[in-house]
């Protein structure tokens, strides 16, 4: 699944084992990694994608279920920068002169580094800040960057900055999401062993919204 | 054009990386490497053991500590802003220090062997020839040890041609400055860009492939032990 869920997802293996006699089993990594292992034959059988394209492409070629994809969290987009107390966030964006560097996961690869750009596309600071931009594998790197304070500034996922079990790190702003596309996260199922079904249902329920909710998502 | 733009770019950083690193690695591999094989210290060996532990530590290890170490918070970050001098992060140079570390045992290992085997014999004779020392280290060790600085400046090479871990974690992708063709390759298998993936790690095989052919054949014409 996705390493932005990673937190999410534990919380999540805990509830499903306590409520069914299932073992659930993570594997955490790249979105497009997956794919490539899940199209080479990668014995899993549910996929927790970062987006919604690369379960469509599973599901086109029959590799995963058809009809079973469904979008079980939707991404928030943050600006952060791991010093505290920071008032306005937003505008040491918009006022870039002392920023050296700004992190971002790679738009190619990631669909938060995709929103990255469109919200600043939107803010008119994109050109402007080319020189400036650090480019993440993932988003769990692009933290990463921002966290060890090679990067002043971030973008990364709401869900790594919160975390209902401690307190905030750093400062962030949220960006409207009328500025980005919904960062929708699709899940698939690819057999149709029970336990995969059992857990799509359990992702589906209201304990699993509510866990995914407190750990910075939104729900369609 | 099969390879794009920046895929050239990141195969042109990826050998400035290589060469410059083992140009680096040879300036301070050299006199290490003596003072190793040469030295009756009986700590040596701690030395050793940690030139050696890149060999074993996956290069995330290496990476996400060069990170922090760079960072503002870092020792050497720290240092850098004491000294006014730009962050390191995220930079060329950043990456050959990074290289630096991590292929530290392919060059230093290759090159106390050599000297090791030249022995004390001949550099004894030379000086009952009144050879200075530097003359002796020049004259007599320099060229009998060739063969290792041939495998050690190849191996240094080669070895930051196919770094990944490390550039990863302090390099942050920019294409012409940090972008290599490890990291290129990977961006475009995880985009699905299978096309483009094939004939980058195509060319970077071949060229690695080649570059081994060309040592090993050249190393057969030598008689000194292999490292």
């Amino acid at each position: 699944m996705a390493s932005n869920f990673s937190v999410a997802m534990k919380a999540l293996a805990v509830e499903f084992e306590k409520t069914t006699a299932h073992h659930v089993v993570l594997s955490f990594g790249s979105t497009g990694k997956h794919y490539a292992q899940i199209k080479n034959g990668a014995p899993f059988d549910v996929f927790l994608a970062a987006d919604a394209a690369r379960p469509a492409l599973l599901e086109n070629q029959g590799i995963a279920n058809a009809g079973s994809r469904t979008t079980y969290a939707r991404g928030k987009l943050v600006l952060w920068t791991s010093k505290p107390d920071v008032n306005d966030v937003q505008d040491i964006l918009l006022n870039s002169q002392d920023v050296r560097h700004l992190a971002l996961a790679n738009p190619k690869l990631s669909p938060y580094g995709m929103a990255a750009q469109q919200a600043m596309v939107e803010l008119n600071v994109w050109p402007k800040l080319q020189a400036k931009i650090v480019r993440g594998e993932n988003i769990a790197q692009t933290f990463q960057f921002v966290h060890s304070g090679n990067a002043e500034l971030g973008f990364v996922a709401y869900s790594q900055v919160v975390n209902p079990k401690r307190s905030v790190q750093g400062s962030f702003w949220m960006p409207p999401q009328s500025l980005y596309s919904p960062i929708d996260q699709q899940a698939v199922l690819l057999n149709d062993k029970q336990a995969s079904k059992d857990f799509l249902k359990f992702l589906d329920g209201s304990l699993a919204r509510q866990i995914i909710q407190n750990y910075g998502y939104d729900l369609p | 054009m099969i390879l794009s733009q920046q895929d050239l770019t990141a195969l042109f950083v990826t050998l400035k990386l290589a060469s410059v690193s083992t140009l680096v690695l040879l300036i301070i591999g050299t006199p290490l490497a003596w003072w190793l094989s040469r030295s009756q210290w009986r700590f040596k060996y701690i030395i050793e053991a940690i030139i050696a532990l890149p060999l074993i530590l996956p290069p995330t290890v290496l990476g996400f500590y060069l990170l922090i170490s760079l960072g503002p918070n870092g020792p050497i970050g720290g240092l850098v802003a004491m000294l006014d001098g730009a962050p390191l992060a995220f930079t060329f140079t950043g990456l050959v220090i990074g290289s630096v570390f991590y292929s530290m045992p392919f060059v230093v290992q290759p090159l106390q062997n050599a000297f090791t085997a030249v022995g004390q014999r001949p550099l004894e004779v030379a000086a009952t020839l009144r050879a200075s020392p530097l003359d002796r280290f020049f004259t007599i060790a320099v060229p009998m040890a060739k063969p290792g600085f041939m495998t050690a400046s190849v191996l240094g090479f080669a070895h930051t041609l196919g770094e990944f871990g490390v550039v990863l974690m302090i390099g942050g992708n920019i294409p012409g400055s940090t972008q290599v063709a490890s990291i290129a390759i990977y961006d475009h298998v995880e985009a699905l860009e299978y096309g483009q993936a094939h004939w980058l790690a195509g060319s970077l095989l071949l060229f690695s492939f080649l570059l081994l052919i060309v040592v090993y054949g050249a190393n057969r014409r030598y008689t000194v032990a292999q490292p």
